[in-house]
């Protein structure tokens, strides 16, 4: 193996940011070499310096052992290196080829475009790397996994050498995820070297060569992934060794039942889901990407329509058409996004976490009570620690955890006494998701219902006082908290009644 | 955006550039010529912005939800003209002509506003055919003829009398001091209000809005209402200085109050916006016509200055904040 790229001491700030301190960095040909590290650690930066994003302010970047200069993108596709957004930059309207040779049309004489070559050419690609696609269909009706393999298709068009992913399997299920580790290991063989830039830890161990890791913007150092324990990497991430607490079941056998979900169906997303929730409790839903824990989520709110079932909260039976009754029922949702579904981003903090209650702070004709909702404001940022500057900071200037917290902060001021949590944790980091999972635990200490869904194995055995299971739009079983692992994956992978794993 | 950007006297920066603006080009007038700065011609120059500002002011509104409402400029002339049956026609008192029009512009803005949210018509579309439905309405219910308020004392006071003359000799005509009531209510309920807080919130995110329990459809529905309303206000404006409803005019209107609320650093997309930079807005291009009118510019170019100055002023804005992210 020859080394294709090596990054001598890179150095970048920004204002107010020291993002890279001196960082190495190398890559052989046919390998796939991880980068790991917390939001913030600096892997983004550094990539976006090797694929000629940013300029850095010091250090050197080899390619072939020759010193280059990456002053633009196409500088670094020139020199066969290629990235893969985490968010596809694809346009849904072009077909497969379009996009692929987009800005770069095989010409015919008066400039008319040479479709014929156009998708000649992606089909030779496709077949390079063993996959079926139609050149001709167009983006739009691709699924997310195969809109990956188009962009890789095109970085490969640039003749990459080097292959950037930036977790390349966020929105992916385990077929495709298989699907897209067969492509990588048919790219090393022919000596490709691949960035993989993940948080999951198993994909890493399955895929990768070696492994570096970054903590604030600073080089912490590069292992053999086959001989290094997760333990040891996760520690070279946070700083210091994490304890994996053990959740504690409070006795609820005396606790009223806050919330019962009887036969609920909707589509082929959700079959006869029946469960309930006791006040004190929390509730984790474990499942693959895609088995309905969303959508379930999203019936019992009201944001989707169900087809039949029940839902009854303290007892009483609910009809629930939108959301708006569901908070009436006293149901709050924490989604999964919470930048397109939970927060007005550009409006202050103050603002989103009254959202759900200017009614109850403004008079008969509708005048907010500022002076009230700024004491309930500082309240909450004091109570949940939330870091801002002031209740007048806007959103987007606070930390994924922060916003987090905004949001929990808005269903605790409506007095919601069930809480649906939809992936809390997502794209926050291992020190805020400790104080997220705290948090969680005084909720449920107070008598709040709550349900946590989350894709994070570990998240949901950390929390959850049962642990119910969806496969496929069912409900496969409900287990005790802190059961094991093989029967959550059992039951996670128990389609139509028969285990596959 | 926060509450206090959204009033009457919001974040002085975001309208700065417009107000400066404003200020250069009153003082390149008034050097360029000495008839630009006189009390006649500024009253003129208030008197002609009250229409397009009030109309501006209520579509400033939907702008910021994250909608746009092309019907404001025919819907203006159909409660003119509704005004006009209910006080010429049938020969109903003045309060109830008033009422007439804002009661029209509310149920028209009403309408628009439920094709909107909940028919989830795209408000371009919706507001495009409510735009063409006026229009014919308003020339089926008059024959295509004027209708003239002669037999109605007092009605062309609306616009063209002058309350605030009786009391200090300046005489702001009473369509000014309307505008000024419009646009002082509108940014009171914009910053202080339920309302305001959510048509702000609709623009900047609309689906978090829905999930944090809030029947998004009826806020939507009571903006575009009370756009409709304002724009009631406006019909009753114009009808009193023409001292006639005028069937055949409106178009083009919603264009020129939309300009207006653009100039005034009111974004398109939703979100943020300002009443007072729409007055602003509104009166920079009323200065603009007036003053090359004195300048004795032909009018095609006047025409080419003001798009030209939209342009600009778009632009600027987006200098002004891509140097800020």
């Amino acid at each position: 193996m020859s080394e294709l790229v090596r990054m001598e001491a890179i150095d970048k700030s920004f204002p107010g940011v020291h993002a890279l301190k001196s960082v190495n960095f190398d890559l052989h040909s046919g390998e796939v070499h991880a980068l790991m590290g917390e939001n913030g650690a600096g892997k983004s930066t550094l990539m976006k310096v090797l694929s000629g994003v940013y300029e850095p302010d010091s250090g050197r970047v080899f390619v072939d052992g020759q010193e280059v200069k990456l002053p633009t993108p196409k500088a670094a596709q020139d020199l066969g290196i290629g990235i893969i957004h985490q968010e596809l930059a694809l346009m849904r309207d072009l077909t497969v080829a379009q996009n692929i040779w987009i800005g770069r049309e095989p010409r015919l004489s008066f400039g008319r475009i040479d479709e014929a070559k156009l998708n000649a050419d992606a089909a030779a690609i496709f077949a390079s790397m063993h996959i079926r696609m139609d050149p001709r269909t167009p983006v739009e009706g691709l699924t997310i996994a195969r809109q990956q393999m188009v962009e890789i298709a095109k970085a490969l068009s640039y003749r990459s050498r080097v292959l950037i992913m930036d977790e390349p399997t966020a929105a992916l299920n385990d077929a495709e995820i298989a699907e897209l580790f067969a492509i990588i290991r048919r790219l090393k063989a022919e000596g490709v070297g691949i960035i993989y830039i993940s948080h999951k830890m198993d994909e890493i161990k399955q895929i990768s060569d070696r492994v570096t890791v970054m903590r604030d913007g600073a080089y912490v150092g590069t292992v053999v992934a086959d001989e290094t324990p997760i333990s040891k990497i996760i520690s070279m991430m946070v700083g210091r060794e994490l304890k994996d607490e053990a959740v504690t079941i409070p006795d609820l056998s005396r606790a009223e039942t806050a919330l019962e979900v009887i036969d609920v169906s909707r589509g082929k997303e959700l079959k006869n889901i029946s469960f309930s929730l006791k006040k004190g409790e929390i509730l984790g839903f474990a499942g693959l990407m895609g088995a309905g824990r969303t959508e379930l989520a999203r019936a019992i709110f009201g944001a989707e329509p169900i087809d039949s079932g029940e839902i009854r909260v303290h007892g009483r039976p609910v009809r629930i058409n939108s959301p708006a009754e569901a908070v009436r029922a006293g149901i709050g949702y924490l989604s999964e996004d919470r930048k397109h579904y939970g927060l007005a981003l550009g409006m202050d903090v103050r603002a989103n976490i009254a959202m759900a209650s200017l009614r109850r702070h403004s008079d008969a004709i509708g005048r907010i009570d500022e002076a009230a909702l700024a004491k309930i404001a500082k309240d909450y940022i004091a109570k949940l620690a939330i870091r801002t500057p002031s209740d007048r900071q806007e959103l987007r200037l606070l930390s994924g955890g922060n916003q987090q917290k905004v949001v929990i902060a808005k269903w605790l001021l409506r007095d919601c006494d069930i809480l649906i949590f939809d992936e809390p944790t997502r794209g926050i980091d291992v020190g805020a998701k400790a104080e997220i999972y705290r948090l969680l635990n005084e909720l449920a200490a107070q008598g709040k219902a709550i349900i946590v869904i989350s894709s994070e194995l570990p998240e949901v055995l950390r929390l959850s006082h049962r642990i119910a299971v969806m496969c496929e739009g069912r409900l496969t079983g409900i287990l005790p908290g802190g059961a094991d692992q093989e029967k959550i994956m059992a039951l996670a992978t128990e389609r139509n009644g028969k285990t596959a794993a | 955006m926060s509450a206090r950007e959204s009033g009457l006297g919001g974040n002085a920066q975001q309208k700065l550039l417009a107000f400066a603006s404003l200020i250069v080009l009153v003082i390149g007038f008034s050097l360029a010529s000495p008839n630009f700065f006189q009390v006649s011609n500024i009253m003129a120059i208030l008197q002609a912005t009250s229409v397009n500002g009030v109309l501006a002011v209520g579509v400033t509104l939907i702008i910021i939800t994250g909608g746009i409402d092309l019907s404001i400029g025919t819907l203006m002339t159909f409660c003119a003209v509704m005004t006009g049956v209910v006080l010429t026609w049938l020969g109903m008192p003045l309060p109830l002509g008033v009422l007439t029009a804002v009661g029209t512009g509310a149920l028209c803005g009403f309408v628009s506003g439920g094709l909107v949210a909940r028919m989830k018509i795209p408000p371009f579309i919706a507001t495009l055919g409510m735009m063409l439905v006026l229009k014919g309405l308003s020339l089926i219910v008059t024959g295509t003829k004027p209708i003239y308020f002669n037999d109605t004392p007092g009605f062309t006071t609306i616009a063209q009398g002058s309350l605030i003359g009786q009391i200090i000799p300046l005489p702001v005509p009473n369509g000014v001091l309307v505008l000024f009531i419009v646009a002082g209510v509108a940014a009171w309920i914009l910053g202080r209000t339920v309302l305001g807080r959510y048509t702000f919130a609709l623009g900047s995110n609309e689906e978090a809005v829905r999930l944090s329990g809030v029947n998004t459809e009826f806020w939507k529905i009571a903006i575009y209402t009370l756009a409709g309303a304002i724009c009631g206000i406006a019909g009753l404006l114009i009808a009193s200085r023409l001292n006639s409803a005028q069937p055949a005019l409106g178009l083009g209107y919603e264009l020129e109050a939309i300009a207006a609320v653009v100039i005034g650093g009111t974004s398109l997309s939703g979100g943020r916006g300002t009443i007072l930079g729409t007055l602003i807005g509104a009166l920079i291009m009323s200065v603009l016509t007036n003053g090359l009118r004195v300048l004795s510019v032909a009018p095609e170019w006047q025409t080419v200055v003001t798009g030209a100055i939209i342009i600009v002023a778009v632009y600027a804005d987006q200098m002004r904040r891509r140097g800020r992210s």
